[in-house]
C-alpha cells in the first residue's frame, strides 16, 4: 500500500473511531432526555413522591443525591488529597510507597458492590449507623477515593519543579512549600479529580443501595436513610412503577451531572486565569 | 581577614559518579568570587552545597566541611530554613513564581513569619531598589511577575533574595539566559551589593568573571585546579589547563 493510502486510511480510522463515541453519547444523553423532559415540570422537581413514585414529584430524591455526593466528598476529598500529598511531596520512591500505589489502584478495580457488601456488612450492620446518608457518603468516599488519590497526585506532578527549588531556597518548610506553591498551582487538577469523583457518586447505584438505603423521606440528619436520583430511577424501571417518571428521573440526573460538570468547569477555568495573571 | 566562607576538603558524589573532589576555598567577606570552567566541572553543586538545595529530590552523599561563619552548616541540629535565609540562592533560569511581583518578593519574609504590612513593603521597595528594578515595577506591584520579561524575572529572584536580608548571595549562570543589555544591569547590581554581602557566582562565561569577580576559581571535572585573586588568575594563570581554557583553548 502507498503511504499515501495508509495515511488516508488511518485518518478514516481514527476520524471514525472519535465521532463514534461522540455519536454514542449524543444518541444516548437524546434517547434519556427524548422520554423523560415532557414528563419533567416543577410539580416533578419540587414535589414528593407519591404511591411509590408511580405519582408525584423526586424532590428528596434530588436532596438525597446533593447530600449524599456531599458527604462523600467531604469525607474522600481531605483524605485523599492529603494522600496524594504524602506520596508526592513527603516520601522518596520506596518499597512503601510502592504497596501504596498498587493499593490504591487495586482500590479502583473493586466492583461498585463489593463497596457496597462491604459497606452494609462494616458500616451498617457492624458500626451500627444502619442505612443512612453516614453510612453511604463512608462507602462512596472509599469508592471514589484512588481517583482523587490519583488526578491529584498527577496534578501535583505537573507543578514545575523550579517552583520548589525557589520556594525551598527562600527558606520555605516542607508543609509552607506545599501550602504556598504545590496545593495553589494543582488545584485545578484537584478540582477535576473531585468532579469525576462526584459524578461517580451520584451516577452510583449497587452500592448505595446497600448502604444508603432506598427511603422516599427527606433526609433530616446525616444518620437518616435516602434515597438518590440514580436508585430511584434503578427501582422505577426495575419494579415496573412507572417508565415514565423514571425516564424523567433519569433527564433530570443527567442535566444536573452536565450542569456541575459545565459549572466547575468554568471555576476551573476562572481560578487557572487568576493563577496565571497572579 | 576571617573568610565568611572556608569550603575544607569538600568532595561530593551521586553513587558512584564523583561530583567535586575534595575542594577546599576561601570566601572573604564583601567579596566576590567567581567560580568558572567548562560544564560538568561541579560549580553548580558546590553552590547547592552552600545552602544545603543539594538535599532536594535525589541527594547525593558528602564528606568535609562548608563553614559559614567557622560554623559547619552540616553540623547536626542546624536549621537548614535559616541557613537558606543566611545564603540565598539565584538560579540560572529566570523563574517568577506564578504570583503578583510583590507577593514574589514578599515571599521569604512571610516565610520567616514576617506579617505586618509596613514592614513587607519597606522590605519589597528596597530590595526592588538594590536589584535595579525599583523604578521599572514600581507602580505595578500587583500584576503578575510572570508577565515580565526574562532580564526583569532574573531581577525579581535577585530581589527576592535580598528581601530575605541574607549574608551570602549564591548565583548560578544567573545572565545565562539574558540578553547583553540585561546581563549588564544584573552585573552592575552585582558591583554595588558586594559592599553588603558576600557574592558567590558561576559566571556566565569568562568575560564575565573577569568584569566582576574578587577571586576566582577554576573548575574542571569536579577538581579545583586553581584559586586566587582574579588580577592574577585571568593574567598570569599558573595551570596550564587554567590557560588553556582562558585563551580559549577548549571549552
Amino acid at each position: 500500500m502507498k503511504r499515501q493510502h495508509s495515511q488516508l486510511v488511518a485518518f478514516a480510522g481514527l476520524w471514525f473511531a472519535a465521532s463514534l463515541t461522540i455519536v454514542i453519547l449524543a444518541i444516548i444523553i437524546m434517547y434519556i432526555l427524548a422520554q423523560g423532559l415532557p414528563y419533567v415540570n416543577l410539580e416533578f422537581l419540587t414535589g414528593r413522591p407519591l404511591e411509590q413514585g408511580r405519582e408525584g414529584g423526586i424532590f428528596p430524591t434530588i436532596l438525597g443525591t446533593l447530600a449524599l455526593g456531599a458527604v462523600s466528598l467531604v469525607l474522600a476529598v481531605p483524605l485523599g488529597v492529603g494522600a496524594a500529598v504524602f506520596l508526592t511531596e513527603y516520601t522518596r520512591p520506596s518499597p512503601l510507597t510502592t504497596i501504596m500505589r498498587f493499593g490504591t489502584d487495586s482500590l479502583a478495580g473493586v466492583p461498585s458492590i463489593i463497596f457496597g457488601l462491604f459497606g452494609f456488612i462494616f458500616f451498617v450492620t457492624r458500626l451500627h449507623m444502619s442505612w443512612s446518608l453516614l453510612a453511604g457518603g463512608l462507602t462512596l468516599a472509599l469508592m471514589v477515593l484512588p481517583t482523587i488519590i490519583r488526578t491529584t497526585e498527577e496534578a501535583i506532578r505537573a507543578v514545575p519543579v523550579a517552583y520548589r527549588e525557589v520556594s525551598y531556597g527562600l527558606g520555605a518548610s516542607r508543609w509552607q512549600m506545599v501550602r504556598t506553591v504545590v496545593l495553589p498551582n494543582a488545584l485545578p487538577g484537584i478540582i477535576t479529580g473531585i468532579i469525576l469523583s462526584f459524578g461517580r457518586a451520584v451516577g452510583e447505584t449497587a452500592a448505595v443501595i446497600f448502604t444508603a438505603g432506598t427511603a422516599l423521606n427527606i433526609p433530616t440528619s446525616i444518620l437518616s436513610p435516602t434515597r438518590t436520583m440514580a436508585v430511584h430511577f434503578y427501582i422505577l424501571a426495575v419494579e415496573g412503577i412507572s417508565l415514565q417518571k423514571a425516564y424523567a428521573t433519569g433527564a433530570v440526573l443527567i442535566i444536573s451531572i452536565l450542569a456541575i460538570n459545565v459549572l466547575a468547569n468554568a471555576l476551573i477555568t476562572r481560578s487557572v486565569s487568576r493563577a496565571v495573571r497572579r | 581577614m576571617t573568610p565568611k566562607i572556608e569550603i575544607d576538603q569538600f568532595s561530593y558524589r551521586y553513587g558512584d559518579e564523583i561530583a567535586l573532589n575534595t575542594i577546599s576555598l576561601q570566601v572573604q567577606p564583601n567579596t566576590i568570587l567567581a567560580i568558572f570552567g567548562p560544564a560538568r566541572g561541579g560549580k553548580t553543586t558546590l553552590l547547592r552545597s552552600m545552602n544545603r538545595l543539594t538535599e532536594i529530590g535525589e541527594p547525593g552523599t558528602h564528606s568535609g566541611r562548608i563553614l559559614l561563619d567557622g560554623q559547619d552548616i552540616f553540623a547536626p541540629g542546624t536549621d537548614i530554613a535559616t541557613l537558606r535565609r543566611r545564603v540565598g540562592m539565584v538560579f540560572a533560569l529566570p523563574v517568577a513564581l506564578p504570583m503578583t511581583i510583590f507577593d514574589n518578593v514578599a515571599y521569604g519574609p512571610r516565610m520567616r513569619g514576617v506579617r505586618s504590612r509596613s514592614q513587607l513593603q519597606d522590605l519589597v521597595q528596597s530590595a526592588l531598589q538594590s536589584a535595579a528594578l525599583w523604578d521599572e515595577v514600581q507602580d505595578r506591584l500587583d500584576t503578575p511577575a510572570q508577565a515580565l520579561s526574562g532580564g526583569q524575572q532574573q531581577r525579581i529572584s535577585i530581589a527576592r533574595v535580598l528581601a530575605l536580608e541574607p549574608e551570602v548571595i549564591l548565583l548560578d549562570e544567573p545572565t545565562a539566559a539574558l540578553d547583553p543589555i540585561s546581563t549588564a544591569k544584573i552585573e552592575e547590581a552585582l558591583m554595588e551589593l558586594k559592599q553588603q554581602y558576600t557574592i558567590v557566582i558561576a559566571p556566565h562565561n569568562v568575560q564575565q568573571a573577569g568584569r566582576i569577580a574578587d577571586d576566582a576559581a577554576f573548575f574542571l571535572m569536579g577538581e579545583c585546579i586553581e584559586a586566587g585573586p582574579a588580577s592574577q588568575i585571568f593574567t598570569m594563570p599558573r595551570d596550564r589547563r587554567t590557560e588553556d581554557y582562558i585563551t580559549g583553548r577548549f571549552g
